[in-house]
Formats: C-alpha cells, sequence, structure tokens
C-alpha cells in the first residue's frame, strides 16, 4: 500500500478499541476490527481529528526529528505564521526566529511572507480565473483532500495556486542556490499531519519543494530554552501574512465584501454541501480550514488555541501597516515564471465508489438499502463502523458480515433459543408421549392409573 | 415548515450517486435539482416525496407533492418570480430562481400540476459518460 503516505497513524498497543475516532472521521476512514482501529488508507486525509478526539493518545504524526537538518549543508527553517501565536506575551517574535538559527538552522524564512505572495495571487486569480464561483482556497492540504474524496465536483472550485508552505520552500532555494550554496534543505516547521502529508506527497506538484516536516510540538521545548541566547532576527511579514494563521486571516489579507471564512473540518463539509447544491453563487472566494480556530488550532500545537488566537491577532495589528517584503514587481516575475502555478491536475478520489462498473454499484447499492433498512439506525458504532449505513456498505463490500451487528446477532439468538425450546419439546417417538408437558402431567396422574403401573412390570414375563 | 430537515433528502441521494460512481457532473446538476425540489417541497406544499432512480444512463427525479399547485407554470419558471412569503425570502430562500435553476439543471424537465391538489415534477439528468455496463 505504497500509493499513499500519511502522517496519521495509529499506535497499536494503545488502542483500546473504543469507536471514539470512528465517529468523528470526515470521510468514514475508520473502522475497529479485532479490538484495533484501522484505517482506510485510501480514505484518510490526514486531517488529524482522530488525534485529537482520541482518549487514549493511540493516534500519533508521523513528523521528522530535528536530526533531518544534518543532512544538509544550508538547512531553512520555515515557520508557519501560527507559530508565532504559541509564546507567553513576553517572547518577541524576533527571538523566536532567533532561536532556530541557535536550533541548529543556518537560515530562517517565515511562510507568512511566502502568504502575503498567495494573498496577491489569490486576489489576481479572483479578478481573472474563469470557471465557477465561488474559488476556494487551496492552502489547507485537508480541505484539498476532503474535496477529493467527498466532493470531486468541487475540484474546478479549488485555486490552483500553491500554499505558502511550498512558495517559501521555492523561494529560499532559489535564492540560496543563486548565491551559490549547495545542498539546501527546507524545513516546514508545521501545526499539523496534513502539511506533512502534503509534504512527502503534494497534490499539485509532482514533488515538495519542502524536505522535511518538523512539528511544532517537537520544536517548542528546544526553542524555549534558547531565547535567553538572545538571537534575534527581525521579523519581515506584515500583519496580513501573519494572520494567516489563524481562522479569518486569510480572507481579511485577501479583502473584499463577498468572502466566507470556515473552520474546523466537519463545518467545512456543511459550507461545501451548500456550494455543491449552488447555494454560494453570492460568495467570490471561501477559506476553508481543516482546524477550528485555523493553523493555531492544529493537532501538532501547544498552546489552547484561543490564547494564541488572541496573540497572533495582536501580532499581526502591529505588523499591519508595514511594507511586504515581495515587492510588486518581484511577484509579477515570478508569476510569470510559474512559481505560484500548481503544474499537477487535481484528480478526484472517488473511493466512496462501491464498484468500478456503474451497473454492479447499482446493485449493490440497491443491496445496501435492504441491509439498511433491517438496521437497528442506532449508529451505535459496535459493530466498528461508524453508523449502520457505513456498515451496510461494508457488509456489500464484503468486509463485515451482519451478525457483526449485536441487534442482530441478538435477534438471532433469540431465534435460536425458539429452535431450541421447540426442538427440546419434541420427544422420540419410542417414549410415545408427544410433549413434555403432557408427559408431566401424565407422570402426576400415574399413581391413580393401575395399567401404568402394571405394564412396564409385566413386560419382562413376555 | 421543516427547515432542520430540508436539504436530507438531496443529501441521501446525492450520497447514493457517489457511492454508485456516477460522474462529478451528473453528481453536481443532480444535488442543485434535489435540492431545489425539495425546498420547493418545504417552502410550499403540505407534504411531498422524492424519489431517485438511478441507472448507468443517469438519474431520473420525481418531486410529488400535495400541496397548493402552481396557478401560472410558465409565471414560475421565469427568473426572479416567487410566491414564497417574505420571512421565507429573508432567509435567503424563495429567490424566484428554484424551477429555473433545476430546469438549468435537467436534460428532461416535465411539470405537470393541478390547483388546490399538488405538483409532480419530473426530470431526468443523463450521464454524458458512457456507462460501462
Amino acid at each position: 500500500m505504497a500509493e499513499y503516505f500519511h502522517s496519521v497513524r495509529l499506535d497499536h498497543d494503545k488502542c483500546k478499541g473504543c469507536t471514539n475516532c470512528i465517529k468523528r472521521c470526515p470521510t468514514e476512514a475508520i473502522r475497529v476490527r479485532s479490538g484495533k482501529a484501522m484505517i482506510i488508507e485510501e480514505r484518510c486525509i490526514d486531517c488529524g481529528e482522530c488525534i485529537r478526539i482520541c482518549p487514549n493518545n493511540a493516534k500519533y504524526a508521523v513528523t521528522d526529528s530535528l536530526s533531518e537538518i544534518t543532512k544538509f549543508d544550508h538547512a531553512v527553517a520555515l515557520p508557519a505564521p501560527s507559530l508565532f501565536g504559541q509564546f507567553q506575551p513576553d517572547v518577541s517574535p524576533e527571538a523566536v526566529l532567533g532561536a532556530f538559527l541557535e536550533l541548529g538552522f543556518t537560515e530562517v524564512f517565515e511562510v507568512a511572507v511566502a502568504a502575503e505572495a498567495v494573498t496577491w495571487v489569490f486576489k489576481r486569480e479572483l479578478v481573472a480565473a474563469k470557471g465557477p464561483r465561488p474559488l476556494i482556497s487551496s492552502a489547507c492540504p485537508a480541505v484539498v483532500r476532503l474535496i477529493q474524496v467527498r466532493f470531486p465536483s468541487l475540484i474546478d472550485h479549488l485555486l490552483r495556486v500553491e500554499s505558502p508552505m511550498e512558495v517559501a520552500a521555492r523561494v529560499v532555494k532559489e535564492r540560496a542556490e543563486a548565491e551559490g550554496k549547495r545542498n539546501v534543505g527546507a524545513f516546514f516547521i508545521t501545526p499539523c499531519p496534513a502539511k506533512m502529508t502534503a509534504v512527502r506527497q503534494p497534490v499539485g506538484l509532482p514533488t515538495s519543494y519542502v524536505d522535511g516536516g518538523i512539528a511544532i510540538s517537537t520544536v517548542y521545548g528546544e526553542l524555549l530554552k534558547l531565547f535567553e541566547r538572545g538571537t534575534r532576527r527581525r521579523v519581515t511579514a506584515t500583519g496580513a501574512g501573519l494572520g494567516w494563521g489563524r481562522s479569518g486571516g486569510e480572507a481579511m489579507a485577501v479583502g473584499g465584501t463577498t468572502l466566507l471564512a470556515v473552520d474546523g473540518i466537519h463545518s467545512v463539509v456543511s459550507v461545501l454541501e451548500e456550494i455543491e447544491r449552488g447555494r454560494l453563487r453570492d460568495i467570490s472566494f471561501v477559506e476553508a480550514q481543516a482546524c477550528i480556530g485555523g493553523c493555531i488550532g492544529g493537532p501538532l500545537m501547544v498552546q489552547n488555541p484561543f490564547v494564541a488566537r488572541a496573540r497572533l491577532r495582536r501580532l499581526a495589528e502591529v505588523h499591519w501597516q508595514e511594507e511586504p517584503v515581495l515587492a510588486t514587481q518581484w511577484l509579477e516575475d515570478a508569476a510569470s515564471r510559474g512559481v505560484f502555478g500548481m503544474p499537477r491536475e487535481i484528480k478526484p478520489r472517488p473511493v466512496m465508489k462501491l464498484d468500478a462498473a456503474v451497473g454492479r454499484a447499482i446493485t449493490m447499492m440497491r443491496h445496501l438499502e435492504e441491509i439498511f433498512d433491517g438496521l437497528p439506525g442506532l449508529d451505535c458504532g459496535a459493530c466498528g463502523s461508524p453508523s449502520c449505513r457505513a456498515f451496510a456498505e461494508d457488509i456489500v463490500r464484503g468486509n463485515a458480515v451482519e451478525s457483526d451487528c449485536l441487534f442482530k446477532m441478538r435477534l438471532r439468538v433469540v431465534e435460536l433459543a425458539e429452535n431450541l425450546l421447540d426442538l427440546a419439546k419434541k420427544v422420540p417417538p419410542a417414549m410415545g408421549v408427544a410433549d413434555t408437558q403432557e408427559h408431566q402431567e401424565r407422570g402426576r396422574e400415574a399413581p391413580d392409573d393401575p395399567e401404568r403401573d402394571v405394564e412396564p412390570a409385566g413386560a419382562p414375563d413376555r | 415548515m421543516d427547515f432542520a430537515a430540508a436539504g436530507d433528502a438531496a443529501a441521501e441521494i446525492k450520497r447514493a450517486l457517489a457511492q454508485i460512481g456516477m460522474d462529478s457532473d451528473v453528481v453536481r446538476r443532480t444535488a442543485i435539482a434535489t435540492f431545489e425540489a425539495e425546498m420547493n417541497i418545504v417552502i410550499h406544499a403540505y407534504e411531498g416525496t422524492i424519489r431517485a432512480t438511478i441507472t448507468s444512463d443517469g438519474v431520473e427525479i420525481v418531486a410529488d407533492d400535495v400541496g397548493p399547485g402552481i396557478p401560472d407554470v410558465g409565471l414560475a419558471m421565469q427568473e426572479g418570480y416567487s410566491t414564497a412569503p417574505p420571512h421565507i425570502q429573508e432567509m435567503g430562500f424563495g429567490a424566484g430562481m428554484g424551477l429555473p435553476n433545476i430546469r438549468n439543471c435537467a436534460d428532461e424537465f416535465a411539470i405537470e400540476t393541478q390547483v388546490g391538489k399538488g405538483t409532480r415534477l419530473r426530470i431526468f439528468v443523463r450521464s454524458r459518460q458512457t456507462g460501462d455496463l
């Protein structure tokens, strides 16, 4: 199963098979089998909802370790804009950037700066792009994959613009190589597993410009220790770019009056449903983020997202009036060189399909509906599937059997018990009595019946 | 009027189409048409049903309702014409785009209505990909 790389993994030993995750997954990608969760690779979009919900910390994200940077002569840290909201108010963003140099990186480049470039491209696309409206931001990779899996009809709505992470990596590498540096590595300091997957398996590019992803939770403790060394690096991002780290920030940077910002994967699903029904034609741009609160709510974050939000907003306000470092002339040149584009087509991932052949799928669908009608509809999860409907689907796909349902099994036990009773009532002809109740009654009558006493006694004589 | 449940039928039909693997153009057009048809029933009718028949050629949707019927179908088919009460329009529904939208999504469109009795809408959304039966 090398087709999909997944950052989100299961710790088999910690999993108790509790079914919390199966109900939370937006693509119904998890089942519990033999008492353990099992992720269906083709369906998982690495949003990290299961990491958040698991009470036993059995879901985790695979990210790179800090030692990976030693493989490069020149290692560049690319901190996500959301990182700046993670620290106490007395920690300046200059100190945060400086600490990366102490950590072993030779350079640090703010992804927030690239976010400003992407904002510029978005604004242009909102005017120039043909095709259906609203346009949907492609910045959150979990949302892009959600659309591939569950909303393939909305792929045409996605902005074909690379994420700030990719743009940042590409810009730093081009610059470093122009300066004659060799063996340059770009590392995204990531708030989420979705970005990690985007590094290993990008959607819009054949290969990512990013060489690795290091979790914010991995470097957080290290950074805290390094502030006192006093290394400082000037913040070059403006408020618009920094704001991308929280929900609403991206839309605010893009500006305008017909924007919609939605956060939290389940809320994103309901907005995408609305778009699919053709009900959001008055909206020109949709910012959609899988995590509640945006990137500050990422599963690999440390700080409470509401606290992080307040701090990041304040920082964005302080830097709001500054001039962007990437000048318009540079942006135009970069755009004409294709720095922002997605060269690869975004393809649907029609994993919900019951069968490749429509005819067979229709037959399976009919069977699925019949099975579903007979299920209790409680969505209890005891069968290991997220809902009765998903269970019916698992049955027709041959991945479950009806008796996996506790209620169905109980009915069968009742049936079996009735059959047992029926059998128990049957008496062999040699015993001569048709029914046990009658037999008992006869038994009680027996002492008053002289013939019955006599008969067996006389038998040996014959 | 049960607005809380409005859209559930359309969502169920959409889900079935995705599982059957109908192409995304059919899914999109059917999603819009069934949702609008469902909203028409919720807003205007007393009760109604939506039935989808899926074949490899496409999807047939029949929306049947018991309700006031449409006195002037020609007028109702005009974009922007609506008889939805103001409080419904304030909710962003009843913009007079329902039937025109449905027609735009459908390859076949037929409407039968009797004032005081109800309306029956039948549409067919044809798959443009050849079915691989």
